[in-house]
């Protein structure tokens, strides 16, 4: 028990040694070739290369650096995850391979590969085989569009939040290959969920995604990350960052919403027929997808890099944005490890029924309340819009609005409980249960 | 950058996201080891042989969720240029939003209605 309780502070320990090592290198990237730092393209230029090669040789680096850069932070978070999920079911969690079982993930990957990929007989191969990549591939993309530092990011888009829900469904299209080519039924039966699954929580994901976008007036990411330098949008417009939490918790396939996965049911869903690497890279593509909400919740919502010297110390603004992301990543992980798992009627009614009426409604509110703002100009002035205090009137006048739409919302939900209530009071073969709405 | 390299960024990205996951399965066929039998790869259901064809029929509630999901996906495309406008634009654009929004809802509220929202 004593062992147990001394894990906190050694992982407090853990973070102050990384944050004084990363504090470190970033006073050696301020000290030493600025230029080269934050403009690596103009540092090739000055030391003799051809401005096309090196325009190209940049691009191939910051692709190669965004892409593996997510990846090697899912091998740690394998090890998070399960050792928070531990203290939540009160058990110690991976604690024998490396200190505190931190070579745990990379020992699991080294048996992975050692593992016979088994090809079910008369699996659709090709298309057997491309699903688990496409999976990964599918949140690996999103991460070209995230701004990390006000200098860095991979591609600044102007369809940014667009770009994140095209390529976000590419998700679904993997599940869905998945569970038709391993000829199993209940692979099957697991896809036709997951797809009817997740595109409905589509919806209500990119409604919610239209407040931001309404307010920063961009679909760029980092436009969004900079019209926040005045007031965060989660004190703005609550609800919207609600939603979207809600609706992408969805779309990762998790408690309460892990219907495609349904050990108990399906046995494993889609990816039963799997084995090898194969198998790890569905579990690779979730483990991500979880931690790359987090990271568009703090970009959106909770103001991305913005924080005390982002702009004189780079790297300290990317601590801000994987710290930001931590918080909302551990928050998902508080909601996944506590809640039970929904019927898959109680999944669908939960989405039309509630969230998508709710996100029509709250856009429709925000913009009314914008129109209204801009109209008695309480709006802040285009040169003061990253200044505190201008952005107050209109966040107040927001953040009513939101807490207004949240109480009527809670009043109707708690009349159609009771309402609901009596109905199932009253003898059987009266009234049904009336919808929502009705 | 100007706004080719950006799309050029994006391009090799579709390129490399997918290579990046396959190598680790590339690696995992070439060190695992290979010895398949009838049994191992027989269909992981029951324990029995699987019987009739794994395609069926699918409930046609999936097709109808399907058909209401289109509606909505439809009208983001259109409402995301309109929200990125909408500080610039005046009161004329608010009502025109409310109207189109309206007219979607109205269909979401009607397939409530004819019951094609149960799952039954």
């Amino acid at each position: 028990m004593n062992g147990q309780r001394r894990i906190l502070p050694k992982i407090i320990g853990l973070v102050v040694l990384l944050a004084i090592v990363g504090g470190g290198i970033m006073s050696l990237g301020g000290l030493t070739g600025q230029e080269c730092f934050n403009n690596a393209a103009g540092c090739l230029v000055a030391s003799g290369a051809d401005p096309t090669l090196a325009n190209l040789v940049t691009i191939a680096l910051g692709v190669t650096l965004v892409a593996t850069f997510p990846l090697l932070v899912t091998i740690l978070l394998i090890w998070v995850e399960r050792k928070i999920a531990a203290r939540i079911q009160d058990r110690v969690g991976p604690n024998r391979v490396g200190p505190f079982g931190l070579i745990q993930p990379i020992a699991d990957v080294l048996k992975l590969l050692g593992k016979e990929n088994i090809t079910p007989a008369g699996a659709d191969k090709l298309i057997y085989n491309i699903a688990p990549p496409l999976m990964v591939a599918s949140v690996l993309l999103i991460w070209a569009v995230i701004p990390f530092t006000p200098y860095h990011v991979g591609a600044d888009l102007d369809i940014g939040a667009l770009f994140f829900v095209a390529v976000a469904s590419i998700g679904t299209l993997s599940v869905m290959m998945a569970g038709w080519s391993s000829n199993n039924k209940y692979a099957l039966l697991g896809s036709f969920r997951v797809v009817a699954q997740l595109i409905s929580y589509e919806v209500p994901l990119a409604l919610s995604l239209l407040v931001p976008v309404m307010l920063a007036g961009t679909m760029s990411l980092v436009g969004i990350v900079e019209a926040q330098q005045g007031m965060w949008y989660v004190f703005m417009v609550p609800l919207s960052a609600f939603l979207f939490f809600i609706s992408s918790q969805a779309e990762t396939g998790r408690a309460p919403f892990d219907l495609l996965e349904a050990e108990s049911e399906l046995i494993a869903g889609f990816n039963i027929e799997y084995s090898g690497m194969k198998f790890a890279m569905f579990f690779a593509g979730e483990f991500m997808h979880v931690f790359t909400n987090g990271v568009l919740m703090a970009v959106l919502f909770t103001g991305g890099w913005s924080g005390p010297f982002a702009y004189e110390a780079p790297l300290l603004a990317l601590v801000w944005l994987l710290g930001k992301a931590g918080i909302w990543y551990f928050l998902s992980l508080l909601v996944r490890n506590t809640l039970p798992r929904l019927r898959i009627d109680q999944l669908m009614n939960f989405n039309w029924k509630f969230l998508v009426p709710l996100s029509v409604a709250n856009v429709l509110v925000v913009a009314l309340l914008l129109r209204i703002i801009q109209d008695t100009g309480l709006a802040p002035a285009p040169e003061l819009a990253t200044d505190f205090i201008a952005n107050i009137p209109q966040t107040v006048v927001l953040l009513i609005g939101n807490i207004v739409m949240a109480v009527v919302t809670l009043v109707m939900l708690r009349n159609q409980g009771r309402a609901a209530r009596l109905a199932a009071d009253e003898p059987a073969g009266s009234a049904a249960v009336p919808a929502v709405g009705d | 950058m100007n706004v080719l390299s950006e799309w050029a960024f994006i391009g090799l990205f579709f390129v490399l996201a997918p290579l990046l996951p396959a190598l680790p399965i590339v690696l995992g066929v070439a060190l695992a080891p290979r010895k398949p039998n009838a049994i191992k790869t027989a269909t992981y259901e029951c324990g029995l042989e699987t019987v009739g064809d794994t395609w069926v029929q699918f409930k046609v509630q999936y097709y109808i969720y399907g058909l209401i999901f289109l509606v909505f996906d439809v009208e983001m495309v259109l409402l995301f240029p309109w929200a990125v406008a909408y500080r610039q634009l005046d009161m004329f654009a608010f009502v025109a939003g409310l109207i189109f929004i309206f007219l979607l809802t109205d269909a979401l509220f009607y397939a409530w209605a004819k019951k094609a929202l149960e799952w039954g």
